[in-house]
Parts: C-alpha cells; sequence; structure tokens
C-alpha cells in the first residue's frame, strides 16, 4: 500500500505568540517548530502500517525551505520519502490543491492528515483534498484498521464515539488516540543516519490567484484583574454564579 | 443572492448553539440587505426558529438524513444552496460542522473560514476576524470569492431576538448513497456533552486520583454542568479521553468554566480561554492560572468543593 502523510509545521504548544511588521506577520524569532501533533499521531500509526505490510510511507509539507529540518525528521522516524512543495502556506484551499496535484500524478492508497493545524486552525485541508479528489473522508480519527480495501476508523462525536467504514482510497484526520502518545515514535541514531541518504523531492508551484489574504493579526485583549475570593466566603462565589454568571 | 444558515438538530429538535448561528446570520443578511433562509433536516417544531428573524425555512423531512453522514449531508446542503441561490452559508462550530464544511465549499465553490468571531468589519473587500494560534490570537481575514462559507465560533456572538413570520419552503431534494457506512454509535449517556455545555467543571492532576472525582461530579450535577479535565488526567486513565480539553483536546467556549487543581499551562488556557467567566480553585497562589482568570480561590479543593456543593444545594432549596 501506498500512503501519504500531510505534515503541518507549527510552533511549539509553549510558544508565546506575538507578531510583527504592524501586526501583519507572525514573529517567528525564537520559536521552535514541530510536527503539528494532529499529524504526529498520524505519522506514528502510518509507521505500524509499514512495520505490518511493508507499506511505503511519503510526508508531504506545503512551505519554504525553513519546514525542512521537520521534513527530515519524518524520514529519521522511518517515512520512505518526503515532500516538500515550496510555496508559503497561506490558504487552506491552496494548501488542499497543492497536495490534491500531487496525490493524483502519484496514486496513493491512503492519506492521513490531522484533525487541524494549530496554528491557524483551518480544519479544512483533508476535507477539501477528499472532495477535489473525490474520496472518502474521514476526521476526527481516534482508531483506524485496515482490512484489505477496507478501513474502519473511530471517530470522535460530541458526547461519544462512532465507528465508520469505508473503502480506500481514502484521506483521514487523526488525533490524539490514533496511537497514545506514550507509543509516539521519535527518531532514534540509525533512523537520523539513514535519513541522509533519504530522498526530499522539491516541487516548484506556479503562481495562481489565492482566495484569501490575512492583513492584521491581532492578540487578545489584556486581561482585567483577577477577583480573588476568600475560601472562607464560599458565599460570594454562590453570589457570583447566581448574578453574573447567572447560571443558578 | 441570498444568506443560508444551517441548523444543526437532536432528537428532532434544533440545537441549543442553533440560535446564536441564526442571529449571526440574521444579521449578516441585514448587513447585505438580503433574506435569510433558514435550512434543517428532520426538525419536529420550526416555530422556535422564528425567534430569530429568518425570512424563509426549508426543513427538509427525508430519512436519509436522520444521521449525521458528510456526504449526504454536504450534498443536500449544497444542492439546497444552489436551488435557492446563495451567496454566504453560515454554520456553527460543531465537531460535525467542521467536519462537512470543507467539503460543502468545494460542493458550491465557496471559500471556507473557521473560527469567526464576529461580522465582517467591510463588505469590500470582504473581510472577517477569525480565532487562530489555538485562541492564542486572533486575525483579519480578506476573501475574495463572492460566495463564502462562514463557520462561527460556539459563543461570539450572542442571541439577538427578532421575531419574524418565515415563508415556509418546499423543495425536492435527492440525496446519493454514500460510500462511507456507520457500523455503529457509541454515546455516553447521561451526561451532558462538552459542546452542548453551558457550563463545564474542569479538574486536573491536583485532584491526586480517580477516585476523587465524586465531588466534582457532584458540582457538575448541581450545576447542570459538563465535565472535563486536563490532558495528563486522561493520559493517566484517570478520566476518559473524550473529557480531555485544550489545544489538543476539545475547545471549551461556555459561560462558565470552573478549572479545581489545574494549573493552567499554556496549552490548557489555549483552549479554553474564550469561556466568558472563569473560575479557579487551587492551592498554590503562584498557579499560571491565576493570571488567566476572573474569580479565583486559592485553597485546597478537598476542602473547598464540598463546602461548595453544599452552599450551592441551600442555595437552590431556597431560591427555585
Ligand atoms: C504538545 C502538548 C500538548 C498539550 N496539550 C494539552 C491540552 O490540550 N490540554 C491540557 O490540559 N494540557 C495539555 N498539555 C499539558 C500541559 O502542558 C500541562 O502539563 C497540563 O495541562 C497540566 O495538567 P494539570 O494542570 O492537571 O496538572 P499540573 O500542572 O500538575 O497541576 C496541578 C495543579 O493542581 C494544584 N493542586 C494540587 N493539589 C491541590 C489541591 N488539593 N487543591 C487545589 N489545587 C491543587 C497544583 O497547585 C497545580 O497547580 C500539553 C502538553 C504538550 C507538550
Amino acid at each position: 500500500m501506498k500512503i501519504l502523510v500531510c505534515i503541518s509545521c507549527v510552533p511549539d504548544t509553549t510558544s508565546k505568540i506575538n507578531f510583527i511588521e504592524n501586526d501583519t506577520t507572525f514573529d517567528t524569532n525564537g520559536i521552535q517548530f514541530v510536527i503539528n501533533p494532529n499529524d504526529e499521531f498520524g505519522l506514528t500509526r502510518a509507521m505500524w502500517i509499514k512495520e505490518m505490510d511493508n507499506s511505503t510511507v511519503d510526508t508531504i509539507n506545503v512551505g519554504l525551505e525553513n519546514t525542512e529540518p521537520i521534513l527530515k525528521k519524518t524520514l529519521a522516524i522511518g517515512a520512505d520519502k518526503a515532500i516538500r512543495i515550496n510555496e508559503k502556506p497561506t490558504d487552506g484551499f491552496r494548501v488542499a490543491k497543492l497536495i490534491s496535484d500531487y496525490i493524483s500524478n502519484n496514486n496513493y492508497d491512503l492519506i492521513i492528515a490531522g484533525r487541524e493545524s494549530i496554528d491557524y486552525n483551518g480544519t479544512m485541508v483533508p476535507g477539501i483534498i477528499s472532495e477535489i479528489l473525490n474520496i472518502n473522508f474521514i476526521t476526527n480519527c481516534v482508531g483506524l484498521e485496515i482490512d484489505g480495501n477496507k478501513i474502519t476508523a473511530k471517530r470522535e462525536i460530541e458526547g461519544g464515539t462512532e465507528i465508520l467504514s469505508c473503502n480506500l482510497p481514502a484521506i483521514i484526520g487523526g488525533q490524539k488516540g490514533l496511537v497514545e502518545e506514550s507509543d509516539l515514535k521519535i527518531p532514534n541514531m540509525r533512523g537520523i543516519m539513514q535519513a541522509r541518504q533519504k530522498p526530499l523531492e522539491i516541487i516548484e508551484t506556479e503562481n495562481d490567484e489565492i482566495g484569501t489574504e490575512i492583513i492584521k493579526f491581532y492578540k487578545p485583549k489584556e486581561k482585567e484583574e483577577i477577583k480573588m475570593i476568600d475560601s472562607e466566603n464560599l458565599d460570594e462565589l454562590v453570589e457570583i454564579f447566581n448574578k453574573n454568571a447567572k447560571v443558578i | 443572492m441570498s444568506v443560508l444558515t444551517y441548523i444543526e438538530s437532536k432528537d428532532y429538535k434544533a440545537k441549543k448553539n442553533s440560535f446564536e448561528v441564526i442571529s449571526y446570520a440574521r444579521a449578516l443578511a441585514d448587513q447585505l440587505s438580503t433574506d435569510l433562509v433558514i435550512l434543517c433536516f428532520n426538525i419536529k417544531n420550526i416555530n422556535e426558529l422564528s425567534n430569530y428573524g429568518p425570512d424563509k425555512i426549508l426543513n427538509i423531512n427525508n430519512d436519509e438524513l436522520s444521521q449525521f453522514n458528510v456526504q449526504k449531508y454536504a450534498e443536500a446542503i449544497s444542492k439546497a444552496s444552489s436551488k435557492l441561490s446563495v451567496s454566504h452559508i453560515i454554520i456553527g462550530g460543531s465537531t460535525d460542522c467542521k467536519y462537512l464544511a470543507p467539503s460543502l465549499s468545494v460542493k458550491t465553490n465557496s471559500t471556507y473560514i473557521s473560527n469567526v468571531v464576529s461580522l465582517p468589519s467591510s463588505l469590500t473587500p470582504f473581510t472577517l476576524r477569525r480565532s487562530t494560534f489555538s485562541n492564542k490570537a486572533f486575525s483579519d481575514v480578506i476573501i475574495k470569492n463572492e460566495k463564502i462559507i462562514i463557520g462561527i465560533c460556539n459563543n461570539s456572538f450572542g442571541l439577538i431576538e427578532k421575531k419574524s413570520s418565515p415563508e415556509i419552503l418546499n423543495l425536492e431534494i435527492n440525496i446519493p448513497e454514500s460510500t462511507i457506512n456507520q457500523e455503529s454509535i457509541e454515546l455516553s449517556s447521561g451526561s451532558i456533552s462538552i459542546a452542548d455545555a453551558d457550563i463545564v467543571v474542569s479538574a486536573g492532576r491536583g485532584l491526586k486520583g480517580p477516585e476523587n472525582w465524586g465531588m466534582i461530579e457532584e458540582l457538575a450535577k448541581i450545576l447542570g454542568a459538563a465535565t472535563a479535565c486536563s490532558k495528563p488526567v486522561s493520559d493517566m486513565g484517570w478520566r476518559p479521553h473524550s473529557e480531555h480539553v485544550g489545544q489538543t483536546g476539545k475547545p471549551v467556549a461556555t459561560n462558565l468554566y470552573i478549572a479545581i487543581g489545574i494549573s493552567g499551562a499554556i496549552q490548557h488556557l489555549a483552549g479554553v480561554s474564550s469561556s466568558k467567566v472563569k473560575v479557579v480553585i487551587n492551592s498554590d497562589p503562584d498557579a499560571p492560572f491565576f493570571k488567566a482568570a476572573d474569580y479565583g480561590i486559592i485553597g485546597d479543593a478537598f476542602d473547598i468543593v464540598p463546602k461548595l456543593n453544599e452552599k450551592l444545594k441551600s442555595f437552590k432549596a431556597v431560591n427555585n
């Protein structure tokens, strides 16, 4: 089987988010970039499939040269080939379109993305790919089994889970639970050495109109001073529930 | 060109967050000087929808739509919107809406913008503000397409009542077979889901062990709240994964969020910060959560929560 894992390169979750150039640009100064956590679960799940049936696993990212360390990390974890589509990702539809073009030229059976990227939180790349390519799509996946041409996925829904099944080719949106966090694969020395020999394909893009443009960023309003309540005076909290929050 | 809002239903009734979605859509239709159509599936009593000002309602009664299916739902909404010459589709921020919106955007040649927190600040160019970087920031986005799908964040807009006498539409819509099958569904019984809740009571590692959640569940029951937890609590199996909230768990945007024995790590705060009122109970006066909350109590949860439960119970006994 041929598997493609979509990798978004995002600021580490502890990052302080700041903006520069009149609040038009994300300040990457001092920011450590990581594999988007939702994608990382998918990458490990893909490696398990590969260990079972010798599938090939490629990883793909739309990004500029600065994302290559992340792609090399996926190779060190065990991916066979990494693909970087050389364009700054600013629009979810555009990113999905570029990845779809690559997929239609290279025929993958299973595509694994994350349910959302934790930077722009667009929640749209896998869904748009599925519609462009007319393939099945299951997101919020917290479990995935493959049996021949059929996949069975556990999807987290509001208030529970559902089990969905469909045929390949398909694309899924993963999240924590697809594998447990303690199972996440990290590169070892041998992997890092092998990664040096593995291909990192760079694809140039053609200019095209991009449908959205971010013109300004804002930081949330500074929080007003917290009001402390004495632990001996819980009646005050009851009153706040009643008067301010209006919940009782 | 009109505005269409798709309203989710559950047990043949509009979901609670629908009224906020309709309020937003009404305000947008006014801004664009156009009509608002509500689209919903299999709702028994559509009267309550007219409290928020729709001009038309299309309620499709079809067994094929009795269970959420991304392909069937996206197709039905897409067909309805093309028959009604819709320019703007407004949807909520639920997991199901986020699942279907990307497909719908391709089917309708629209641009989808998720996590929107306000009405357009300008119509030309069409500019929307959305939440980004996991609630750590907002951005203003210009959309060049004339056809737009707006997914709004829960609790970001509020309710605006406006009674109307909508025209009831009737449209035949063919629903195709789906290639994705639901094999089974498992819903946790009784408890309120985090997405539906007005109040969330959340507890962290400060509770020391799963056996201590009785008082948390009791507090949630008194308040009619959903229960949630921090990530390590679900990682250790003290609570189910479905209760994990934060940047890598479920987002929370409720009226009241009560955090008990949670330190307030940046990843936790990212997921819960859009809740309106945040109350923190923590024994450590330096816990970072105190910097991000509206009300705080320094003290031992094992002492405070049972007392609070008693006080709330007597308050309710006297006042209800
Ligand atoms: C990639 C990544 C993603 C993450 N995503 C998330 C996420 O989505 N959600 C999330 O929650 N975390 C997330 N985390 C973890 C996060 O960094 C914190 O480790 C976690 O939120 C801490 O959980 P906690 O507050 O329950 O535990 P702790 O940090 O251990 O805090 C426990 C608190 O309880 C207090 N306490 C102890 N005893 C009592 C008592 N008797 N009464 C009152 N208070 C008491 C302590 O003072 C302390 O403040 C993520 C981490 C990483 C690296």
